[in-house]
């Protein structure tokens, strides 16, 4: 329970600070709309192929604007040593690092929600009749990019490059997860009901999350403390 | 000692590829379908086992030094991890050279490719991270960590395979349960396979004697810049 209480405190923490600077939300969502723009030259907006890769598109929105978010989820902590004093206060490692990632599935889950519609709407994509599958999707989906990011965030905070090394670190390790939340999402979105073959996808994301999530709480003590 | 086992490893291994080049190429017939490219694969299949062994070794090695928190097994790691990329690249580039003949492609995103393509990137990845990090300790605790990472992702991305369709071969060796290939075509691939495996161990020897010397000169440096 304690392991709990000290990680909603970090994530509360996060959250309240984010809520008074609204700075990573703001410049994840606008980001969010850029590209969402950008996609419209890159291919017709309203041809029925878009829905056909609308999944695809949608995912990479959410992990392009997700790494603005998870890249700042430590870096703010390096002003006035604010790391050091985490790091040395009674909270674990795990506890510190399970609160960030709370705080930064909050934040993801709120831009995600926010694009969603907005994707809609500029793509004419059909809301899908299995609103709560797709939600369920997100959610899953998302605690993978968030568990990876936030480790992952973790490790380059204090490296020079540290803007540049995150996405190269985290695309390549976050694609089983995300080719599986692409491809119930397109189904999804496509408005088809989703069929026994497609349940491996989602057994696919349920086993990248529990995995991934102990093996970061059991590692994440050596990345922060050593 | 050490460096007499190396010389001895490469030799022998020298001499196992040459064996096998003689048999791939003077004993082992055409393949009936996909005529003589199908001998790629006595160095794809092999390049492919040898870096997955390599990526094993050095996860093996990385749990080591956070057990341990000796710097011996960082560089054993990094040695091994930086052989089993180049090995990676070779199978990258013989699949891609067989494609393009089979399939009439040089490349498609078929769910192995794709994955393998995943595996190179982020071993890249792996070494991008060590050249960012100056601090020795540093390095290798948070390269550790990375490699472990890395190893659980090839574990999923690994049984991929049998969950998506795919257009790659499926497996043809008989440990698979594959028994695709007449036993004089397919003793070659393990013949190669131990020979790629000793040139591996030598190339990783060579990668650690390098890394000792380079150790021994900055010191050396260092000692000098105190006078």
């Amino acid at each position: 329970m304690s392991f709990l209480r000290q990680s909603l405190a970090i994530a509360g923490k996060d959250l309240r600070s984010e809520v008074r600077s609204k700075e990573t939300v703001n410049a994840s969502l606008s980001f969010a709309l850029v590209i969402l723009l950008l996609f419209s030259f890159a291919f017709d907006p309203s041809s029925e192929q878009t829905r056909e890769i609308s999944g695809g598109l949608l995912w990479l929105v959410f992990a392009f604007a997700g790494t603005l978010i998870l890249n700042r989820s430590f870096a703010r902590e390096l002003v006035n040593d604010c790391l050091d004093a985490l790091i040395s206060s009674p909270a674990s490692g795990a506890q510190l690092f399970f609160g960030k990632c709370l705080a930064n599935y909050v934040l993801l889950l709120i831009v995600e929600t926010v694009c969603l519609p907005i994707f809609v709407i500029f793509y004419d994509a059909r809301w899908p009749r299995q609103m709560w599958l797709l939600f369920i999707v997100m959610m899953l989906g998302t605690w993978g990019i968030t568990v990876i990011g936030t480790l992952f965030s973790a490790m380059t905070v204090n490296l020079r490059l540290r803007e540049l090394m995150l996405p190269t670190l985290i695309y390549p390790m976050l694609i089983p997860a995300l080719m599986g939340a692409i491809q119930l999402s397109t189904v999804l979105i496509s408005g088809e009901p989703l069929g026994p073959d497609n349940q491996v996808w989602f057994k696919l994301l349920v086993g990248f999350d529990v995995i991934f999530t102990i093996l970061a709480l059991a590692l994440v003590e050596i990345v922060l403390v050593g | 000692m050490r460096l007499k086992i190396m010389i001895a490893l490469a030799v022998a291994s020298g001499a196992l590829l040459s064996w096998n080049l003689h048999t791939m190429f003077l004993r082992v017939p055409d393949e009936l379908n996909q005529g003589a490219i199908f001998r790629i694969i006595y160095f794809h299949v092999p390049s492919a086992i040898t870096s997955f062994t390599g990526f094993f070794f050095a996860m093996f090695s990385s749990v080591m030094y956070l057990a341990k928190k000796d710097l011996r097994f960082d560089a054993i790691a990094a040695s091994i991890n930086e052989v089993s990329l180049a090995f990676a690249t070779v199978t990258l580039i013989t699949g891609s050279l067989w494609g393009r003949i089979a399939w009439g492609i040089w490349w498609t995103w078929d769910a192995r490719l794709t994955s393998y393509f995943v595996c190179w990137l982020l071993y890249v990845g792996y070494l991008m991270l060590r050249r960012a990090i100056d601090d020795p300790t540093t390095r290798a605790r948070l390269c550790a960590v990375l490699s472990i990472f890395a190893c659980a992702d090839i574990v999923i991305v690994w049984k991929s395979i049998e969950w998506f369709r795919t257009q790659h071969p499926g497996p043809v060796l008989s440990i698979r349960n594959g028994g695709g290939m007449a036993p004089g075509m397919e003793a070659p691939i393990w013949w190669n396979l131990l020979a790629l495996l000793m040139l591996a161990a030598v190339l990783i020897m060579m990668r650690m004697r390098q890394d000792a010397i380079q150790r021994e000169i900055e010191s050396m440096r260092r000692y000098a810049h105190a006078f």
